[in-house]
């Protein structure tokens, strides 16, 4: 018998994620989600039968609202039960009976929500592109066959191109991700001390809204001259604990046209995995005192 | 105890530690045009659960329902409420060139037309005065749409073709066309039409004359029959000596 015992393995740690993935794909909601976010973002493309740039924007503002709010109604509801449930089944106590750390544990099943929320946004992702795609072909080809100047339909052509796919979509869907594996991971930091899967994912919905204001607190805070000590202290614990969600939210501006640079993308990406961190780590602290 | 007031002072410590990455990211999103903003006071004309969706990241998909509900509007010919739904969509979504384009298509195009076919109302000088309105409706959208989005040239042409359909302003639309010709991704006739324009204007006819003929001597390409016609007129209102004039189709 092998006497060594490691105290933090990756083995231990990827055979938890693949089993909170496996037992995630079974989830009656994940299928359900995915499937309607799915449908949504095909059936996208015959929502709005205006001109093409109307066209082209209700699609791009549908299905990136879709993979949005899909990925983080997945992140919430799906991270929420994880450890009430296996709490509930009693399966904890079986895993944690055996030499596994409960970080080790922790970080197992944050994984594989990951992993799950990875597959999600690649497949509704892939399916937004490709129906973008496939319209801006469509009206590429029609637009190609109208009678018109060269010059005429060189205006047109570009035009099309313009409105239809263009190339900062893929940095803000993978925005999107980062976004729901953050909500993951405070959702994971909330339900280790919540006692129901029901109060983490209502106490999450709060701090949803909360994170899309929670610029509007802190530019009051830091900015603002007046407002007694009351309202002060409370914007600075607004702004100080809860995370501004605003940076991820980048589809109202692509969809208007805006371009993503670089250097902001790497730096709203790293906060991201910043926050990802530190409430996984927040998460091993709480879990590490919670009695079982 | 101990464990929560550590995890309360991690928590602080990291919020300290985030605020000027959080902060930066603001200042930096502010140019891009990635605005967090939202004016408090459409909570008024918002409904509650629209107003809880444009909070909550999804201003585009509310701003999307509201340019639905402004078609169907139209469809109707209930004005009023088009004129609603668009000013609620702009203020959503100021970047969306589109809403601000159809907003003053509406106004000035279409609710005018309506106002002037107006049956129920008997007085023409009143028809009249609700068709200015509502071409200065449309300018307004069109003033703040380009307010908005001062880079973008469709605007700069939804307004010229304003002044020169609606208002008969020749020199305002020349000017606008202009502008709009002067942007990066302008369509290829708008300085051509910026001369056209120039063209009709009393007083401004040598000017007009030389960037036209500019255009012409451009290639092939400008030589279209408007183009053409437009030099000719004013080769004749300029009295041109034949040997500078053009010598192409009569029109």
């Amino acid at each position: 018998m092998n006497s060594r015992h490691r105290r933090f393995s990756f083995v231990r740690v990827l055979a938890i994620t693949t089993n909170t993935f496996t037992e995630l794909t079974r989830l009656k909601v994940f299928h359900v989600l995915l499937i309607f976010a799915l449908l949504l973002i095909g059936s996208s493309v015959f929502m709005a039968r205006f001109s093409f740039q109307e066209e082209f924007q209700i699609l791009k503002d549908v299905a990136l609202g879709a993979v949005s709010i899909f990925t983080s109604l997945l992140a919430i509801v799906a991270t929420a039960r994880l450890i009430p449930q296996d709490i509930e089944d009693r399966t904890i106590y079986t895993v944690l009976a055996k030499p596994v750390a409960r970080f080790e544990y922790l970080m197992g099943k944050l994984a594989g929500v990951l992993l799950l929320l990875a597959i999600g946004t690649l497949l509704m992702g892939a399916m937004f592109l490709i129906v973008l795609y496939a319209r801006e072909q469509t009206l590429l080809h029609e637009t190609a066959r109208q009678t018109m100047s060269p010059e005429q339909l060189d205006d047109a052509l570009r035009a099309v191109r313009a409105s239809a796919l263009n190339a900062d979509i893929v940095p803000c869907i993978a925005l999107i991700y980062i976004k729901a594996c953050l909500l993951g991971a405070l959702t994971l930091f909330v339900s280790t001390f919540a006692t129901t899967s029901v109060f983490t994912t209502v106490v999450m919905v709060f701090i949803y809204f909360i994170g899309h204001l929670q610029a509007t607190a802190r530019e009051y805070w830091l900015q603002q001259d007046g407002g007694g000590w009351i309202t002060r202290t409370f914007l600075a614990l607004v702004a100080l604990i809860f995370p501004d969600l605003q940076p991820f939210n980048l589809v109202d501006g692509i969809v208007a046209g805006a371009a993503i640079p670089l250097a902001f993308f790497v730096e709203t990406a790293a906060l991201g995995i910043f926050y990802v961190a530190i409430y996984t780590l927040l998460a091993g602290v709480v879990f590490y005192g919670k009695e079982l | 105890m101990i464990r929560s007031i550590l995890v309360f002072l991690i928590v602080l410590v990291f919020g300290v530690i985030k605020l000027p990455i959080e902060r930066n990211l603001f200042v930096v999103r502010r140019p891009l045009h990635f605005r967090d903003e939202l004016n408090l006071n459409f909570r008024e004309q918002l409904s509650q659960l629209g107003f809880i969706a444009a909070l909550s990241g999804f201003r585009s998909i509310v701003a999307d329902v509201l340019f639905i509900q402004a078609n169907v509007a139209w469809g109707r010919a209930e004005w009023g409420r088009v004129l609603l739904f668009f000013r609620q969509a702009t203020a959503l979504q100021p970047r969306a060139i589109l809403f601000w384009d159809m907003a003053a298509w509406h106004m000035a195009w279409n609710a005018s037309a309506a106002a002037m076919n107006d049956r129920a109302q008997p007085r023409l000088a009143l028809r009249i005065k609700a068709q200015r309105e509502f071409f200065a409706l449309g300018q307004d959208f069109l003033e703040r749409g380009i307010e908005n989005n001062p880079e973008k040239p469709r605007l700069y042409e939804t307004l010229a073709r304003l002044y020169k359909e609606k208002y008969n302003d020749h020199e305002r639309a020349s000017e606008f066309f202009a502008k709009a010709a002067a942007l990066p991704d302008a369509m290829s006739y708008d300085q051509r039409f910026s001369a056209y324009e120039l063209s009709y204007v009393e007083g401004r006819e040598r000017q007009a004359y030389e960037r036209l003929r500019r255009l012409y001597d451009a290639g092939e390409n400008e030589r279209l029959p408007t183009l053409i016609a437009r030099l000719k007129f004013l080769e004749d209102k300029l009295d041109i000596p034949d040997d500078q004039r053009i010598h192409g189709p009569e029109n």
